[in-house]
Protein backbone atom coordinates (compact mmCIF):
# COMPACT_ATOMS: atom_id res chain seq x y z
CA UNK A 1 0.00 0.00 0.00
CA UNK A 2 2.75 2.39 0.87
CA UNK A 3 4.58 1.68 -2.32
CA UNK A 4 4.50 5.27 -3.52
CA UNK A 5 5.08 7.50 -0.57
CA UNK A 6 5.90 10.76 -2.29
CA UNK A 7 3.42 13.63 -2.29
CA UNK A 8 1.36 13.83 -5.44
CA UNK A 9 2.54 16.45 -7.89
CA UNK A 10 0.15 18.92 -9.42
CA UNK A 11 -0.51 18.53 -13.11
CA UNK A 12 1.67 21.13 -14.69
CA UNK A 13 -0.09 23.33 -17.18
CA UNK A 14 3.01 23.70 -19.34
CA UNK A 15 5.76 21.18 -19.61
CA UNK A 16 9.24 22.56 -19.38
CA UNK A 17 11.24 22.31 -22.59
CA UNK A 18 13.19 19.09 -22.53
CA UNK A 19 15.62 18.04 -25.23
CA UNK A 20 13.98 15.66 -27.66
CA UNK A 21 14.95 12.02 -27.79
CA UNK A 22 15.81 10.40 -31.07
CA UNK A 23 13.55 8.07 -33.00
CA UNK A 24 9.76 7.83 -33.31
CA UNK A 25 7.52 9.95 -35.48
CA UNK A 26 5.64 12.71 -33.71
CA UNK A 27 3.13 13.38 -36.45
CA UNK A 28 2.12 9.74 -36.61
CA UNK A 29 1.76 9.60 -32.83
CA UNK A 30 -0.35 12.73 -32.72
CA UNK A 31 -2.58 11.21 -35.36
CA UNK A 32 -2.90 7.98 -33.38
CA UNK A 33 -3.63 9.88 -30.16
CA UNK A 34 -6.37 11.82 -31.91
CA UNK A 35 -7.87 8.72 -33.51
CA UNK A 36 -8.05 7.10 -30.10
CA UNK A 37 -9.47 10.27 -28.54
CA UNK A 38 -12.19 10.51 -31.17
CA UNK A 39 -12.94 6.82 -30.83
CA UNK A 40 -13.23 7.33 -27.08
CA UNK A 41 -15.81 10.10 -27.24
CA UNK A 42 -17.68 8.65 -30.20
CA UNK A 43 -20.28 6.83 -28.08
CA UNK A 44 -20.90 10.02 -26.10
CA UNK A 45 -21.20 12.20 -29.18
CA UNK A 46 -23.60 9.63 -30.60
CA UNK A 47 -25.69 9.76 -27.43
CA UNK A 48 -25.74 13.57 -27.57
CA UNK A 49 -26.84 13.52 -31.19
CA UNK A 50 -29.70 11.14 -30.48
CA UNK A 51 -30.86 12.94 -27.37
CA UNK A 52 -31.01 16.37 -28.98
CA UNK A 53 -32.75 15.37 -32.22
CA UNK A 54 -36.24 14.09 -33.06
CA UNK A 55 -36.57 10.27 -33.03
CA UNK A 56 -36.54 9.98 -36.83
CA UNK A 57 -32.93 11.24 -36.77
CA UNK A 58 -31.82 9.02 -33.92
CA UNK A 59 -30.00 6.66 -36.24
CA UNK A 60 -29.63 8.88 -39.25
CA UNK A 61 -27.18 11.70 -39.70
CA UNK A 62 -28.09 14.83 -41.54
CA UNK A 63 -26.60 18.25 -41.06
CA UNK A 64 -30.03 19.81 -41.45
CA UNK A 65 -31.58 17.74 -38.67
CA UNK A 66 -33.49 20.07 -36.33
CA UNK A 67 -32.34 20.35 -32.72
CA UNK A 68 -34.87 19.74 -30.00
CA UNK A 69 -35.27 19.41 -26.25
CA UNK A 70 -38.44 17.35 -26.60
CA UNK A 71 -36.74 14.11 -25.66
CA UNK A 72 -35.56 15.58 -22.38
CA UNK A 73 -38.98 16.98 -21.59
CA UNK A 74 -40.63 13.65 -22.38
CA UNK A 75 -38.10 11.73 -20.30
CA UNK A 76 -38.45 14.11 -17.37
CA UNK A 77 -42.23 13.64 -17.36
CA UNK A 78 -42.14 9.89 -18.00
CA UNK A 79 -40.46 9.05 -14.69
CA UNK A 80 -40.08 10.78 -11.30
CA UNK A 81 -36.55 11.95 -12.07
CA UNK A 82 -36.85 14.93 -9.73
CA UNK A 83 -37.43 12.53 -6.85
CA UNK A 84 -34.60 10.25 -8.00
CA UNK A 85 -32.25 13.21 -8.09
CA UNK A 86 -33.31 14.25 -4.62
CA UNK A 87 -32.66 10.71 -3.38
CA UNK A 88 -29.23 10.61 -4.97
CA UNK A 89 -28.29 14.01 -3.54
CA UNK A 90 -29.48 12.91 -0.10
CA UNK A 91 -27.59 9.64 -0.40
CA UNK A 92 -24.36 11.21 -1.58
CA UNK A 93 -24.47 13.94 1.08
CA UNK A 94 -25.30 11.54 3.88
CA UNK A 95 -22.58 9.09 2.92
CA UNK A 96 -19.99 11.83 2.51
CA UNK A 97 -20.73 13.55 5.83
CA UNK A 98 -20.69 10.24 7.72
CA UNK A 99 -17.51 9.16 5.95
CA UNK A 100 -15.70 12.40 6.70
CA UNK A 101 -16.47 12.21 10.40
CA UNK A 102 -15.75 8.50 10.87
CA UNK A 103 -12.70 8.49 8.68
CA UNK A 104 -11.18 11.56 10.36
CA UNK A 105 -11.53 10.11 13.85
CA UNK A 106 -10.19 6.71 12.88
CA UNK A 107 -7.31 8.07 10.81
CA UNK A 108 -6.28 10.33 13.71
CA UNK A 109 -6.20 7.39 16.08
CA UNK A 110 -4.09 5.30 13.70
CA UNK A 111 -1.74 8.15 12.82
CA UNK A 112 -0.98 9.67 16.22
CA UNK A 113 -1.87 7.27 19.04
CA UNK A 114 -0.13 4.18 20.30
CA UNK A 115 -2.45 1.66 21.83
CA UNK A 116 -2.71 -2.11 22.18
CA UNK A 117 -4.24 -3.80 19.15
CA UNK A 118 -3.35 -1.03 16.74
CA UNK A 119 -1.86 -3.27 14.08
CA UNK A 120 -4.62 -5.85 14.31
CA UNK A 121 -7.29 -3.19 14.05
CA UNK A 122 -5.54 -1.56 11.11
CA UNK A 123 -5.33 -4.90 9.33
CA UNK A 124 -9.06 -5.35 9.98
CA UNK A 125 -9.67 -1.97 8.36
CA UNK A 126 -7.53 -2.80 5.34
CA UNK A 127 -9.50 -6.03 4.84
CA UNK A 128 -12.30 -3.87 3.43
CA UNK A 129 -10.09 -2.78 0.55
CA UNK A 130 -10.39 -6.30 -0.82
CA UNK A 131 -13.66 -7.54 0.65
CA UNK A 132 -15.71 -4.59 -0.52
CA UNK A 133 -19.41 -4.20 0.32
CA UNK A 134 -20.22 -5.04 -3.31
CA UNK A 135 -19.15 -8.63 -2.71
CA UNK A 136 -21.27 -9.00 0.43
CA UNK A 137 -24.66 -8.14 -1.03
CA UNK A 138 -26.33 -11.35 0.14
CA UNK A 139 -25.48 -10.97 3.83
CA UNK A 140 -25.87 -7.19 3.90
CA UNK A 141 -29.35 -7.59 2.48
CA UNK A 142 -30.12 -10.02 5.30
CA UNK A 143 -28.77 -7.52 7.84
CA UNK A 144 -30.87 -4.69 6.40
CA UNK A 145 -33.96 -6.90 6.64
CA UNK A 146 -33.23 -7.63 10.30
CA UNK A 147 -32.62 -3.94 11.02
CA UNK A 148 -35.86 -3.05 9.23
CA UNK A 149 -34.00 -0.65 6.96
CA UNK A 150 -34.79 -2.26 3.61
CA UNK A 151 -35.87 0.21 0.95
CA UNK A 152 -34.43 3.26 2.68
CA UNK A 153 -31.72 5.65 1.59
CA UNK A 154 -29.88 4.94 4.83
CA UNK A 155 -29.63 1.26 3.86
CA UNK A 156 -27.91 2.17 0.58
CA UNK A 157 -25.30 4.24 2.37
CA UNK A 158 -24.63 2.33 5.61
CA UNK A 159 -22.23 -0.36 4.30
CA UNK A 160 -19.99 2.31 2.78
CA UNK A 161 -19.78 4.77 5.65
CA UNK A 162 -16.74 3.32 7.34
CA UNK A 163 -14.40 3.54 4.40
CA UNK A 164 -11.08 1.72 4.62
CA UNK A 165 -9.85 3.66 1.65
CA UNK A 166 -10.61 6.97 3.37
CA UNK A 167 -9.02 5.90 6.64
CA UNK A 168 -5.90 4.81 4.84
CA UNK A 169 -5.67 7.92 2.70
CA UNK A 170 -6.16 10.31 5.60
CA UNK A 171 -3.85 8.42 7.92
CA UNK A 172 -1.07 8.88 5.37
CA UNK A 173 -1.77 12.61 5.23
CA UNK A 174 -1.96 13.01 9.00
CA UNK A 175 1.37 11.24 9.36
CA UNK A 176 3.09 13.89 7.24
CA UNK A 177 1.99 16.67 9.60
CA UNK A 178 4.89 17.63 11.92
CA UNK A 179 4.40 16.47 15.50
CA UNK A 180 5.69 19.83 16.73
CA UNK A 181 2.44 21.47 15.63
CA UNK A 182 0.53 18.86 17.54
CA UNK A 183 2.63 19.39 20.68
CA UNK A 184 2.36 23.17 20.42
CA UNK A 185 -1.41 22.90 20.33
CA UNK A 186 -1.41 20.68 23.40
CA UNK A 187 0.87 23.09 25.28
CA UNK A 188 -1.71 25.76 24.49
CA UNK A 189 -4.18 23.54 26.34
CA UNK A 190 -5.99 21.91 23.43
CA UNK A 191 -7.55 18.52 24.01
CA UNK A 192 -6.71 15.90 21.35
CA UNK A 193 -10.07 16.50 19.66
CA UNK A 194 -9.45 20.24 19.53
CA UNK A 195 -5.97 19.59 18.11
CA UNK A 196 -7.52 17.38 15.47
CA UNK A 197 -10.00 20.08 14.54
CA UNK A 198 -7.63 23.04 14.63
CA UNK A 199 -4.39 21.54 13.32
CA UNK A 200 -4.96 18.31 11.40
CA UNK A 201 -8.22 18.95 9.58
CA UNK A 202 -7.21 22.34 8.08
CA UNK A 203 -3.83 21.01 6.97
CA UNK A 204 -5.37 17.97 5.29
CA UNK A 205 -7.79 20.00 3.18
CA UNK A 206 -6.48 18.87 -0.24
CA UNK A 207 -6.83 15.24 0.81
CA UNK A 208 -10.38 15.90 1.99
CA UNK A 209 -11.25 17.48 -1.34
CA UNK A 210 -9.73 14.58 -3.24
CA UNK A 211 -11.53 12.04 -1.11
CA UNK A 212 -14.83 13.92 -1.35
CA UNK A 213 -14.74 14.02 -5.15
CA UNK A 214 -13.90 10.34 -5.39
CA UNK A 215 -16.61 9.45 -2.88
CA UNK A 216 -19.29 11.58 -4.53
CA UNK A 217 -18.64 10.19 -7.98
CA UNK A 218 -18.52 6.64 -6.63
CA UNK A 219 -21.83 6.88 -4.83
CA UNK A 220 -23.54 8.91 -7.54
CA UNK A 221 -22.64 6.08 -9.93
CA UNK A 222 -23.20 3.10 -7.64
CA UNK A 223 -25.82 0.73 -8.96
CA UNK A 224 -25.95 -2.93 -7.94
CA UNK A 225 -26.44 -2.56 -4.17
CA UNK A 226 -29.03 0.25 -4.49
CA UNK A 227 -30.84 -1.85 -7.11
CA UNK A 228 -31.07 -4.72 -4.64
CA UNK A 229 -31.95 -2.86 -1.48
CA UNK A 230 -34.44 -0.30 -2.83
CA UNK A 231 -37.86 -1.00 -4.13
CA UNK A 232 -39.75 2.28 -4.36
CA UNK A 233 -39.62 5.72 -5.93
CA UNK A 234 -39.03 7.24 -2.47
CA UNK A 235 -35.65 5.59 -2.01
CA UNK A 236 -34.32 4.83 -5.49
CA UNK A 237 -31.24 6.79 -6.55
CA UNK A 238 -31.07 8.09 -10.09
CA UNK A 239 -28.98 5.19 -11.43
CA UNK A 240 -31.61 2.65 -10.39
CA UNK A 241 -34.37 4.99 -11.52
CA UNK A 242 -32.77 5.20 -14.94
CA UNK A 243 -32.55 1.43 -15.19
CA UNK A 244 -36.17 0.91 -14.12
CA UNK A 245 -37.20 3.57 -16.62
CA UNK A 246 -35.26 2.28 -19.61
CA UNK A 247 -35.97 -1.38 -18.92
CA UNK A 248 -39.72 -1.17 -18.53
CA UNK A 249 -41.41 1.99 -19.68
CA UNK A 250 -39.92 2.86 -22.99
CA UNK A 251 -39.67 -0.15 -25.21
CA UNK A 252 -37.00 0.91 -27.64
CA UNK A 253 -37.47 4.66 -27.94
CA UNK A 254 -33.79 5.41 -27.98
CA UNK A 255 -34.17 9.18 -28.22
CA UNK A 256 -35.92 9.27 -24.87
CA UNK A 257 -33.64 6.68 -23.26
CA UNK A 258 -30.48 8.52 -24.27
CA UNK A 259 -32.04 11.80 -23.14
CA UNK A 260 -32.80 10.24 -19.75
CA UNK A 261 -29.28 8.83 -19.62
CA UNK A 262 -27.69 12.20 -20.25
CA UNK A 263 -30.13 13.78 -17.84
CA UNK A 264 -29.14 11.42 -15.05
CA UNK A 265 -25.44 11.98 -15.59
CA UNK A 266 -25.83 15.68 -16.37
CA UNK A 267 -25.03 17.22 -12.98
CA UNK A 268 -21.95 15.07 -12.50
CA UNK A 269 -20.79 15.65 -16.06
CA UNK A 270 -21.23 19.42 -15.79
CA UNK A 271 -19.42 19.45 -12.45
CA UNK A 272 -16.65 17.42 -14.02
CA UNK A 273 -16.29 19.72 -17.01
CA UNK A 274 -16.21 22.79 -14.76
CA UNK A 275 -13.75 21.36 -12.24
CA UNK A 276 -11.84 19.09 -14.59
CA UNK A 277 -8.43 19.94 -13.17
CA UNK A 278 -9.50 19.39 -9.57
CA UNK A 279 -11.18 16.11 -10.50
CA UNK A 280 -8.14 14.77 -12.26
CA UNK A 281 -5.80 15.95 -9.53
CA UNK A 282 -8.05 14.48 -6.88
CA UNK A 283 -8.14 11.11 -8.55
CA UNK A 284 -4.37 11.27 -8.85
CA UNK A 285 -3.95 12.22 -5.22
CA UNK A 286 -6.39 9.57 -4.06
CA UNK A 287 -4.71 6.91 -6.14
CA UNK A 288 -1.29 7.44 -4.68
CA UNK A 289 -1.28 5.47 -1.53
CA UNK B 1 -2.44 12.09 29.48
CA UNK B 2 -1.70 8.86 31.19
CA UNK B 3 -1.16 5.83 29.04
CA UNK B 4 -4.41 4.11 29.81
CA UNK B 5 -6.29 7.31 29.14
CA UNK B 6 -4.56 7.61 25.78
CA UNK B 7 -5.51 4.04 24.95
CA UNK B 8 -9.10 4.72 25.86
CA UNK B 9 -9.08 7.89 23.81
CA UNK B 10 -7.77 6.09 20.73
CA UNK B 11 -10.30 3.29 21.09
CA UNK B 12 -13.13 5.79 21.40
CA UNK B 13 -11.94 7.53 18.24
CA UNK B 14 -11.95 4.21 16.43
CA UNK B 15 -15.19 2.90 17.84
CA UNK B 16 -17.71 4.31 15.30
CA UNK B 17 -15.72 3.28 12.24
CA UNK B 18 -14.82 -0.12 13.65
CA UNK B 19 -18.42 -0.82 14.67
CA UNK B 20 -19.68 -0.14 11.15
CA UNK B 21 -16.84 -2.11 9.59
CA UNK B 22 -17.59 -5.02 11.89
CA UNK B 23 -21.29 -4.90 11.07
CA UNK B 24 -20.99 -4.55 7.30
CA UNK B 25 -17.66 -6.17 6.42
CA UNK B 26 -16.37 -8.58 9.05
CA UNK B 27 -19.66 -9.97 10.31
CA UNK B 28 -21.15 -10.54 6.83
CA UNK B 29 -17.99 -12.29 5.64
CA UNK B 30 -18.22 -14.73 8.56
CA UNK B 31 -22.00 -15.01 8.50
CA UNK B 32 -21.77 -15.77 4.83
CA UNK B 33 -19.58 -18.77 5.55
CA UNK B 34 -21.98 -19.93 8.28
CA UNK B 35 -25.08 -19.56 6.09
CA UNK B 36 -23.46 -21.43 3.24
CA UNK B 37 -23.79 -24.61 5.35
CA UNK B 38 -27.56 -24.20 5.70
CA UNK B 39 -30.51 -24.52 3.35
CA UNK B 40 -32.54 -21.56 2.14
CA UNK B 41 -35.56 -21.01 4.41
CA UNK B 42 -38.77 -21.34 2.41
CA UNK B 43 -42.09 -20.11 3.76
CA UNK B 44 -42.69 -21.80 7.11
CA UNK B 45 -39.72 -24.13 6.69
CA UNK B 46 -36.70 -22.71 8.51
CA UNK B 47 -33.12 -23.11 7.34
CA UNK B 48 -31.63 -26.47 8.29
CA UNK B 49 -28.01 -27.52 8.47
CA UNK B 50 -27.06 -29.23 5.22
CA UNK B 51 -23.30 -29.44 5.58
CA UNK B 52 -21.54 -29.17 2.27
CA UNK B 53 -24.66 -29.65 0.12
CA UNK B 54 -24.52 -26.13 -1.27
CA UNK B 55 -20.92 -26.64 -2.27
CA UNK B 56 -21.77 -29.98 -3.83
CA UNK B 57 -24.43 -28.23 -5.89
CA UNK B 58 -21.90 -25.63 -6.82
CA UNK B 59 -19.37 -28.15 -8.09
CA UNK B 60 -22.10 -29.79 -10.17
CA UNK B 61 -23.57 -26.53 -11.46
CA UNK B 62 -22.44 -25.97 -15.06
CA UNK B 63 -23.59 -22.33 -14.97
CA UNK B 64 -21.31 -21.63 -12.01
CA UNK B 65 -18.34 -23.04 -13.89
CA UNK B 66 -19.29 -21.09 -16.94
CA UNK B 67 -19.62 -17.85 -14.93
CA UNK B 68 -16.24 -18.46 -13.37
CA UNK B 69 -14.71 -19.21 -16.75
CA UNK B 70 -16.38 -16.15 -18.29
CA UNK B 71 -15.02 -14.05 -15.46
CA UNK B 72 -11.48 -15.31 -16.01
CA UNK B 73 -11.69 -14.64 -19.75
CA UNK B 74 -13.19 -11.27 -19.01
CA UNK B 75 -10.31 -10.45 -16.64
CA UNK B 76 -7.73 -11.69 -19.13
CA UNK B 77 -9.35 -9.78 -21.95
CA UNK B 78 -9.82 -6.47 -20.18
CA UNK B 79 -6.93 -6.09 -17.74
CA UNK B 80 -3.83 -6.20 -19.99
CA UNK B 81 -5.51 -4.20 -22.74
CA UNK B 82 -6.79 -1.43 -20.48
CA UNK B 83 -3.43 -1.17 -18.69
CA UNK B 84 -1.48 -0.90 -21.94
CA UNK B 85 -3.94 1.63 -23.32
CA UNK B 86 -3.79 3.61 -20.07
CA UNK B 87 -0.01 3.75 -20.26
CA UNK B 88 -0.03 4.86 -23.90
CA UNK B 89 -2.67 7.49 -23.17
CA UNK B 90 -0.72 8.80 -20.19
CA UNK B 91 2.48 9.11 -22.19
CA UNK B 92 0.62 10.96 -24.93
CA UNK B 93 -1.14 13.46 -22.71
CA UNK B 94 1.99 13.94 -20.60
CA UNK B 95 4.03 15.06 -23.61
CA UNK B 96 3.71 18.11 -25.78
CA UNK B 97 0.96 16.87 -28.01
CA UNK B 98 -1.43 19.06 -29.95
CA UNK B 99 -4.86 19.25 -28.33
CA UNK B 100 -3.66 17.79 -25.05
CA UNK B 101 -6.55 19.26 -23.08
CA UNK B 102 -9.11 17.71 -25.40
CA UNK B 103 -7.37 14.35 -25.36
CA UNK B 104 -7.22 14.24 -21.57
CA UNK B 105 -10.90 15.04 -21.45
CA UNK B 106 -11.78 12.46 -24.11
CA UNK B 107 -9.84 9.68 -22.39
CA UNK B 108 -11.00 10.46 -18.89
CA UNK B 109 -14.70 11.28 -19.35
CA UNK B 110 -15.96 7.67 -19.53
CA UNK B 111 -14.55 7.16 -16.04
CA UNK B 112 -16.75 9.85 -14.53
CA UNK B 113 -20.00 8.49 -15.97
CA UNK B 114 -22.01 5.82 -14.16
CA UNK B 115 -21.53 2.35 -15.65
CA UNK B 116 -25.29 2.05 -15.94
CA UNK B 117 -25.55 5.17 -18.13
CA UNK B 118 -22.56 4.05 -20.16
CA UNK B 119 -24.21 0.67 -20.61
CA UNK B 120 -27.37 2.30 -21.97
CA UNK B 121 -25.34 4.24 -24.50
CA UNK B 122 -23.40 1.16 -25.59
CA UNK B 123 -26.58 -0.89 -25.79
CA UNK B 124 -27.78 1.61 -28.37
CA UNK B 125 -24.36 1.60 -30.02
CA UNK B 126 -24.54 -2.18 -30.47
CA UNK B 127 -28.18 -2.30 -31.63
CA UNK B 128 -28.54 -4.60 -34.64
CA UNK B 129 -29.18 -2.76 -37.90
CA UNK B 130 -29.76 0.71 -36.41
CA UNK B 131 -26.81 1.05 -34.05
CA UNK B 132 -23.82 3.16 -34.96
CA UNK B 133 -21.50 0.17 -34.97
CA UNK B 134 -23.65 -1.61 -37.53
CA UNK B 135 -23.87 1.52 -39.65
CA UNK B 136 -20.12 2.05 -39.66
CA UNK B 137 -19.39 -1.61 -40.40
CA UNK B 138 -22.09 -1.56 -43.08
CA UNK B 139 -20.11 1.09 -44.95
CA UNK B 140 -17.20 -1.33 -45.15
CA UNK B 141 -19.48 -4.11 -46.31
CA UNK B 142 -19.39 -6.14 -43.10
CA UNK B 143 -22.62 -8.17 -42.87
CA UNK B 144 -25.07 -7.31 -40.09
CA UNK B 145 -24.41 -9.06 -36.80
CA UNK B 146 -26.27 -9.13 -33.49
CA UNK B 147 -23.31 -8.29 -31.26
CA UNK B 148 -25.02 -8.83 -27.93
CA UNK B 149 -27.31 -11.57 -29.14
CA UNK B 150 -24.75 -14.09 -30.29
CA UNK B 151 -22.86 -16.32 -27.91
CA UNK B 152 -19.49 -15.75 -29.53
CA UNK B 153 -19.49 -11.94 -29.58
CA UNK B 154 -21.47 -10.99 -26.45
CA UNK B 155 -18.64 -11.35 -23.92
CA UNK B 156 -16.05 -9.58 -26.11
CA UNK B 157 -18.61 -6.80 -26.60
CA UNK B 158 -18.83 -6.40 -22.82
CA UNK B 159 -15.04 -6.39 -22.58
CA UNK B 160 -14.89 -3.49 -25.00
CA UNK B 161 -17.24 -1.51 -22.75
CA UNK B 162 -15.11 -2.28 -19.69
CA UNK B 163 -11.85 -1.32 -21.40
CA UNK B 164 -13.41 1.89 -22.69
CA UNK B 165 -14.64 2.74 -19.20
CA UNK B 166 -11.47 1.88 -17.27
CA UNK B 167 -8.50 2.83 -19.41
CA UNK B 168 -8.93 6.54 -18.65
CA UNK B 169 -9.13 5.83 -14.94
CA UNK B 170 -5.85 3.95 -14.93
CA UNK B 171 -4.33 6.63 -17.17
CA UNK B 172 -4.63 9.08 -14.29
CA UNK B 173 -2.35 7.00 -12.08
CA UNK B 174 0.25 6.67 -14.81
CA UNK B 175 0.01 10.39 -15.47
CA UNK B 176 0.65 11.12 -11.81
CA UNK B 177 3.67 8.83 -11.81
CA UNK B 178 5.06 10.26 -15.04
CA UNK B 179 4.80 13.79 -13.69
CA UNK B 180 6.70 12.87 -10.56
CA UNK B 181 9.58 11.55 -12.66
CA UNK B 182 12.62 13.78 -12.76
CA UNK B 183 13.11 15.57 -16.12
CA UNK B 184 16.87 15.13 -15.62
CA UNK B 185 16.52 11.47 -16.54
CA UNK B 186 15.18 12.50 -19.89
CA UNK B 187 17.87 15.12 -20.39
CA UNK B 188 20.59 12.64 -19.57
CA UNK B 189 19.11 10.11 -21.98
CA UNK B 190 18.93 12.75 -24.72
CA UNK B 191 22.58 13.66 -24.23
CA UNK B 192 23.51 9.99 -24.41
CA UNK B 193 21.61 9.80 -27.68
CA UNK B 194 19.08 7.24 -26.48
CA UNK B 195 16.06 6.60 -28.67
CA UNK B 196 12.60 7.18 -27.26
CA UNK B 197 11.84 3.51 -27.33
CA UNK B 198 15.06 2.68 -25.48
CA UNK B 199 14.36 5.36 -22.88
CA UNK B 200 10.81 4.06 -22.43
CA UNK B 201 11.92 0.46 -22.08
CA UNK B 202 14.93 0.99 -19.84
CA UNK B 203 13.93 4.01 -17.75
CA UNK B 204 10.23 4.87 -17.86
CA UNK B 205 8.81 1.37 -17.67
CA UNK B 206 10.90 0.20 -14.69
CA UNK B 207 10.15 3.42 -12.81
CA UNK B 208 6.45 2.92 -13.46
CA UNK B 209 6.50 -0.59 -12.01
CA UNK B 210 4.90 0.36 -8.66
CA UNK B 211 2.12 2.17 -10.51
CA UNK B 212 1.59 -0.79 -12.79
CA UNK B 213 1.25 -3.10 -9.81
CA UNK B 214 -1.17 -0.76 -8.07
CA UNK B 215 -3.25 -0.46 -11.24
CA UNK B 216 -3.10 -4.21 -11.74
CA UNK B 217 -4.54 -4.94 -8.30
CA UNK B 218 -7.33 -2.43 -8.89
CA UNK B 219 -8.04 -3.87 -12.31
CA UNK B 220 -8.32 -7.39 -10.95
CA UNK B 221 -10.70 -6.27 -8.22
CA UNK B 222 -12.81 -4.35 -10.72
CA UNK B 223 -13.00 -7.34 -13.04
CA UNK B 224 -14.78 -9.22 -10.27
CA UNK B 225 -16.66 -6.32 -8.72
CA UNK B 226 -18.31 -4.40 -11.53
CA UNK B 227 -21.27 -6.09 -13.20
CA UNK B 228 -23.63 -3.14 -13.70
CA UNK B 229 -23.27 -3.31 -17.47
CA UNK B 230 -24.20 -7.00 -17.45
CA UNK B 231 -27.43 -6.22 -15.61
CA UNK B 232 -28.34 -3.54 -18.14
CA UNK B 233 -27.08 -4.96 -21.41
CA UNK B 234 -27.36 -8.74 -21.45
CA UNK B 235 -28.64 -10.05 -18.11
CA UNK B 236 -25.97 -12.69 -18.35
CA UNK B 237 -27.26 -13.93 -21.71
CA UNK B 238 -27.36 -15.16 -24.34
CA UNK B 239 -27.34 -18.62 -22.77
CA UNK B 240 -25.11 -17.43 -19.87
CA UNK B 241 -22.39 -16.32 -22.26
CA UNK B 242 -21.89 -13.09 -20.31
CA UNK B 243 -22.71 -14.31 -16.78
CA UNK B 244 -19.89 -13.09 -14.52
CA UNK B 245 -19.49 -14.45 -11.00
CA UNK B 246 -21.00 -11.49 -9.12
CA UNK B 247 -23.82 -11.27 -11.65
CA UNK B 248 -24.59 -14.93 -11.08
CA UNK B 249 -24.60 -14.32 -7.32
CA UNK B 250 -27.05 -11.48 -7.86
CA UNK B 251 -29.24 -13.64 -10.05
CA UNK B 252 -29.31 -16.59 -7.63
CA UNK B 253 -29.69 -14.39 -4.55
CA UNK B 254 -32.14 -11.77 -5.76
CA UNK B 255 -33.97 -13.18 -8.75
CA UNK B 256 -34.30 -16.79 -7.65
CA UNK B 257 -34.04 -15.90 -3.93
CA UNK B 258 -31.88 -18.91 -3.14
CA UNK B 259 -29.82 -17.16 -0.45
CA UNK B 260 -28.04 -20.31 0.78
CA UNK B 261 -26.66 -21.14 -2.63
CA UNK B 262 -25.83 -17.47 -3.19
CA UNK B 263 -23.80 -17.61 0.06
CA UNK B 264 -21.80 -20.56 -1.23
CA UNK B 265 -21.16 -18.69 -4.48
CA UNK B 266 -20.14 -15.60 -2.52
CA UNK B 267 -17.56 -17.69 -0.67
CA UNK B 268 -15.89 -18.42 -4.01
CA UNK B 269 -15.76 -14.70 -4.76
CA UNK B 270 -14.37 -13.93 -1.29
CA UNK B 271 -11.69 -16.59 -1.65
CA UNK B 272 -10.72 -15.13 -5.02
CA UNK B 273 -10.49 -11.63 -3.56
CA UNK B 274 -8.56 -12.86 -0.54
CA UNK B 275 -6.19 -14.55 -2.96
CA UNK B 276 -5.59 -11.25 -4.70
CA UNK B 277 -4.95 -9.63 -1.32
CA UNK B 278 -2.50 -12.35 -0.39
CA UNK B 279 -0.59 -12.06 -3.66
CA UNK B 280 -0.41 -8.32 -3.18
CA UNK B 281 0.79 -8.69 0.38
CA UNK B 282 3.38 -11.42 -0.21
CA UNK B 283 4.62 -10.49 -3.62
CA UNK B 284 3.94 -6.93 -4.60
CA UNK B 285 4.71 -5.12 -1.35
CA UNK B 286 8.24 -6.49 -1.36
CA UNK B 287 9.07 -5.73 -4.92
CA UNK B 288 8.08 -2.10 -5.04
CA UNK B 289 10.24 -0.35 -2.52
CA UNK B 290 12.78 1.15 -4.84
CA UNK B 291 11.01 4.41 -5.40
Amino acid sequence: MSSIASAPPAISARSTPVPALGGGSHALETLAAWMLGLLWILPLVYAFWTAFHPPEFSTRFALAAPWTLDNFIKAWHAAPFARYFLNTVLLVTMVLVAQLVLVTLAAYAFARFTFPGRNVLFALVLAQLMIMPDALIVENYRTMTVLGLKDTILAIGLPYMASAFGIFLLRQTFKTIPRELDEAARVEGCTPLQTLWKVYVPLARPTYLAYALVSVSYHWNNFLWPLIVTNSVESRPVTVGLQVFSATDQGIDWSIITAATLLSTGPLLVAFLLFQRQFVQSFMRAGIR
Amino acid sequence: MTRTREWLYAWMLLLPAMALLALFTHYPALANLWHSFFSTPKGARPAVFVGLDNYRNLVEDPIFWQALQNNLWYALGTIPLSIVLALVMAIWVNGRIRGRGFLRLAYFTPTILPMIAVANIWLFFYTPQYGLLEQILGVFGVPSHNWLGSKSSALPAMMVVAVWKEAGFFMIFYLAALQSMSPQLREAAAIEGASRWYFFRRVTLPLLMPTTLFVLVNAVINAFRLVDHIVVMTRGGPDNATALLLYYIYEIGFRFWDSAYASALTMVLLVLLAGVALVQFLFLERRTHYQ
